[in-house]
């Protein structure tokens, strides 16, 4: 049992403020002063977590942050599976966002699936002086004729791209006509830009827009017959397969799913959105742009929902459902109900093993808050959380649907903020990144890297509420955690003890 | 229902479940525009013949699956070798959270490192303003005892002065004017992470040698018997740096490990967090001027840093990633040969061992033909090793190799009738290599994580060797140097031998009465 869940709510707030004071004193007063407004203490009640959030990092801090091209190639376009993305720019972007995310996609790679593959313009001295433009037209022409069966290419500008100046939209124009108007997409994502991969996300938004949408042809638009029941899956990356295990709930309950974004994903895909009735958004922040731009230009409405653990997932089910007929009511209910054997063999199996524990999140995206009802699905209990690269409506999502009173939430938490956070809370289980995990497992906390699902998953949907429920109890009960301290020193410290 | 809780399914079984089928199925039929199988399949078989492979030869701008990494990525692994060493990446901050993941998916291990967070306004004013403040900030909240300075493209584009850079920010208070700051230059767009390797070492050699960036008086050197050691960019640092302490005790050498990271990517887990651990003591790195000689084990990662150490007054010498018995007989003949220290007994006896070792298995990789890629000097020891097993080291693949590389590799396949129709290819990529293992099959491939692919496509069997391995274990806790590291490549390569064997005798009452119990 962890310390938190031993405390009153008034002595975790009373802890919680003391423990951010510990940490500001560490810093240069200017710095202390900034990285104060990113630290607080949930009071119930209030609108948003009172922290604020999408600021520039400071500079000499190990923040866990990426940047704009991580944004729009690691996470928005790169799953688009069909496209041939050029990490335009040095080798090393690109080699290091190869295959990391785990997007999951069914094709031939290579011939006409290009996921896990690293294409990259490999600039050299002479492309940063002599500028990219011409080199970025011959990498073009090259894979037109070793890729034939590729229905796309999007630029990935690193860097270097927007600071000599080359005109990366001229180029896929010029292309595009001589490819017979094949899709061929410029994306201003250099790292540089904004905050953190945040404005990545919208960056490659936009450029759906603008370089898909506004293009379309009558040829794309004629591809199926409608039906009242299509949908678009929007913001699930198919990390281990997690749209896979979305699609299905969707599809049971009656509804057709048009296309994926981005997550085994396809251009036809993403043509086909405009004609979705509704667009459904698991990740808010990377794709809440492209989902109101087809609201106001299409008229398309969305909602969002959230598929991890079984009481969001009857939830959203039902919200979705809202939107259609009866039929469709009737379908979630029906899905519900069928699950529902299984959710309870999952609860009854792995509730006892992890009841009262807690937990620390620092992740990206939606899962700050999302991934909570999955963990109280379970008897847990999140003590700490926040956003890598959140923005204020993200924190009022979390304080009005999801955080209790006196959480404490931490905004781009530097990496000596999270362990001195850690070391003092001794949470039961940190769910964060690969940056974090070793840092925290050699202190003996049990880990989860909830970006990847370490390797593991999918974790949405009934089926990944079950892997997910596995996983926890893995970490958290794992015998090693009995082990960390050498019998002939002290005594195991008794909040990390496994359960029995 | 495919999932059940009494046995959880992960996406191994998961996705194999008939409704999963028949989803993907519908979703590839009706919204996917996903082309004709036929045509697929004939794409398929085109791309493996000798007329693609014309064709993927003749690209001179695209790079597919290149075998390299930038720079930056290099002097991050060079500067966690030094004693509480925290390195400071000058330029975008997602670079940084890129290398700390990288070498945390290879070694298992926390990675520490910081940059300086520019943004727009950094390109348009400069870096100066971060670079004053960041320093500040992670000698306050990091302790280090020394800061080393590091690029990416960014900063190097827009042309920041790292030298002058420093200079203000400790004019400025940001750290204390006697701390070390060294730096180096590194950008993104020249070379690979060896070159990275390369500058920043150089860098902080420099930075000690030569009176810190110009605040004290240049070292004079005081000959000693000592010897440097510098182990290069190696994905097994942890073992092999242990292996070559382990050789030099034996001989009774005094050295200095040059960037000794082998202890900060392998901390143990007893409830502390070790942020920095081990590493090349600030003193022994200004002491190294004195020594009698440095000894790089990678050509190609000390390019810079041999030279200038050898124009402070040492004998340098330079191996190639040496693997097996040759190369580890020069290896300590050499050492011998400076230090007048004579080869123990034991090592005599461990190479005895290997070469044992050798004569009981080469039958079994006699005349077998490899493709082997990865950094320059790992596929020259690699292919080393692979003549003096009577193997033939078919295709040599260097995306980071130079034509100077290109020549050292053709000289070596010359020097032996194994490497007779061996080729190096430099600044080729994996793609090359799909069609050259289609167009002239090997029995092996030996590389990186990466090679899984080219597994997959071709069936040619990849060993893994080289960095990163992001999809096996530990196994940078094995040497692959001295002959005991000799002995771990055997077995590894020895071991996909058999499998592959096993793999292809075990049908039962047809091929397996090659199915041997005994080898």
């Amino acid at each position: 049992m962890s310390l938190a869940s031993t405390q009153s709510v008034a002595e975790i707030k009373a802890r919680n403020k003391q423990l951010i004071d510990e940490v500001l004193k560490v810093y240069p007063e200017k710095t202390a002063k900034r990285r104060a407004k990113h630290l607080n203490v949930h009071e119930v009640g209030k609108s948003d977590c009172g922290v604020k959030s999408n600021l520039k990092s400071i500079p000499g801090v190990m923040t866990i942050r990426g940047c704009a091209y991580a944004g729009s190639k690691g996470v928005v376009w790169g799953p688009i599976k069909d496209m041939i993305h050029i990490s335009h720019g040095p080798v090393g972007c690109g080699q290091y966002s190869w295959g990391s995310r785990r997007n999951y996609y069914v094709g031939t790679t290579g011939i006409d699936t290009f996921g896990t593959m690293q294409f990259t313009s490999d600039f050299q001295e002479k492309d940063i002086v002599f500028g990219g433009d011409k080199k970025l037209v011959k990498v073009i022409d090259e894979i037109q004729d070793l890729f034939p069966l590729s229905r796309g290419i999007t630029i990935q500008s690193e860097c270097p791209i927007g600071l000599i100046g080359d005109d990366i939209e001229a180029v896929s124009r010029a292309k595009s006509k001589e490819y017979g108007g094949k899709t061929i997409v410029p994306v201003r994502c250099e790292g540089f830009r904004g905050v953190s991969q945040s404005l990545g996300h919208h960056i490659a938004n936009d450029a759906v827009r603008d370089w898909v949408f506004d293009k379309i042809t009558p040829e794309a638009e004629r591809r199926f017959e409608s039906t009242p029941y299509d949908v678009a899956i929007i913001g699930d990356y198919n990390i281990g397969g997690d749209a896979w295990s979305s699609r299905i709930l969707l599809e049971e309950m009656g509804l057709r799913v048009i296309a994926q974004w981005s997550g085994d994903g396809s251009l036809a895909e993403l043509e086909a959105t405009p004609k979705a009735k509704l667009n459904i958004l698991h990740c808010y922040r990377s794709m809440n742009y492209i989902s109101r731009h087809m609201e106001e230009k299409f008229g398309i409405p969305w909602c969002e929902y959230n598929f991890f653990g079984p009481s969001k997932i009857a939830d959203s089910l039902r919200k979705i459902a809202s939107f259609f007929d009866d039929k469709i009511k009737e379908g979630a209910e029906r899905v519900i109900a069928k699950y529902q054997p299984l959710m309870d063999a999952v609860i009854a199996k792995y509730r006892p093993r992890l009841e009262g524990k807690s937990v620390m999140l620092f992740v990206g995206g939606l899962r700050p808050r999302h991934v909570i009802g999955a963990y109280e699905d379970l008897g847990m209990e999140v003590v700490g959380t926040g956003y890598e690269f959140g923005h204020n409506d993200d924190y009022q999502r979390t304080a009005q649907h999801y955080v209790k009173d006196g959480t404490l939430i931490y905004d781009d938490v530097t990496g000596y903020e999270f362990e001195r956070f850690v070391e003092k809370i001794q949470p039961d289980l940190v769910g964060s990144g690969i940056k974090e995990k070793y840092v925290f497992q050699k202190m003996g906390v049990p880990f989860r890297q909830m970006h990847s699902w370490d390797y593991s998953g999918p974790y949405h949907g009934y089926d990944g509420f079950a892997i997910f429920a596995r996983d926890m109890d893995m970490a958290i009960n794992s015998p090693i955690w009995k082990k960390t301290r050498a019998p002939w020193k002290d005594a195991p410290r008794p909040s990390l003890m496994a359960a029995e | 229902m495919t999932q059940n809780a009494e046995n959880v399914l992960d996406h191994f079984e998961l996705f194999r479940g008939p409704e999963y089928q028949q989803m993907l199925a519908n979703k590839r039929a009706l919204f996917e525009n996903a082309h004709d199988p036929a045509e697929v399949e004939r794409i398929r078989e085109w791309a493996k013949t000798p007329e693609y492979r014309e064709k993927n030869f003749a690209r001179e701008e695209l790079t597919i699956n290149p075998a390299k990494a930038c720079q930056p990525l290099g002097a991050v692994f060079a500067s966690v070798g030094f004693e509480s060493t925290l390195p400071f990446v000058h330029g975008s901050q997602g670079c940084v959270a890129y290398y700390r993941s990288h070498l945390s998916r290879h070694f298992k291990e926390p990675t520490s490192c910081v940059s300086s967070s520019m943004t727009e306004d950094a390109a348009v004013f400069g870096g100066l303003k971060n670079m004053i403040d960041g320093l500040a900030n992670s000698y306050n909240m990091y302790k280090p005892k020394m800061i080393a300075v590091s690029t990416t493209c960014m900063a190097e584009v827009i042309g920041d002065d790292l030298n002058a850079f420093i200079k203000t920010s400790k004019e400025e208070g940001s750290v204390p004017a006697k701390f070390d700051v060294p730096f180096a230059h590194t950008p993104a767009f020249v070379g690979s992470h060896v070159t990275g390797y390369d500058n920043a070492l150089k860098g902080i050699i420099e930075h000690f040698w030569d009176g810190k960036a110009g605040s004290e008086p240049k070292l004079e050197r005081q000959p000693n018997k000592k010897i440097n050691f510098i182990g290069g960019f190696d994905g097994y640092t942890v073992g092999n740096i242990r292996e070559i302490k382990r050789i030099f005790e034996l001989m009774g050498i005094e050295y200095t490990i040059l960037a000794d990271n082998s202890d900060v990517f392998d901390t143990p887990t007893d409830g502390e967090f070790r942020m920095y651990d081990g590493g090349t003591t600030l003193k022994d790195a200004a002491n190294a001027i004195n020594a009698k000689a440095t000894v790089s084990m990678q050509q190609y990662c000390t390019e810079k840093t041999l030279p200038f150490i050898e124009s402070h007054g040492q004998q340098v010498v330079a191996f190639n990633h040496p693997v097996g018995v040759s190369a580890t007989d020069d290896f300590l003949m050499t050492l011998s040969r400076i230090t007048g220290k004579s080869i123990p007994k034991g090592l005599e006896q461990e190479r005895g061992r290997l070469v044992d070792a050798m004569a009981d298995s080469s039958a079994h990789i006699h005349g077998k033909k490899f493709a082997i890629y990865g950094d320059p000097d790992l596929c020259y020891g690699l292919a080393g090793f692979l003549l003096e097993l009577g193997a033939e080291p078919t295709h040599v693949l260097s995306t980071n190799g130079t034509k100077a590389w290109e020549e050292k590799m053709q000289a070596l396949f010359a020097s032996s009738q194994f490497g007779k129709d061996c080729h190096a290819y430099p600044g080729r990529d994996l793609w090359h290599m799909r069609s050259l293992l289609f167009t002239e099959p090997v029995d092996f491939l030996i590389g990186n994580t990466y090679g899984k692919y080219l597994e997959r496509d071709t069936g040619t069997p990849l060993i893994r060797i080289g960095f990163p391995v992001f999809d096996r274990h530990h196994h940078h806790r094995y040497p692959v140097w001295g002959y005991q590291g000799g002995m771990n490549v055997l077995v590894k390569i020895l071991d996909k031998i058999f499998e592959e064997i096993d793999k292809n005798t075990n049908v039962v009452g047809k091929t397996d009465y090659s199915f041997d119990i005994i080898r």
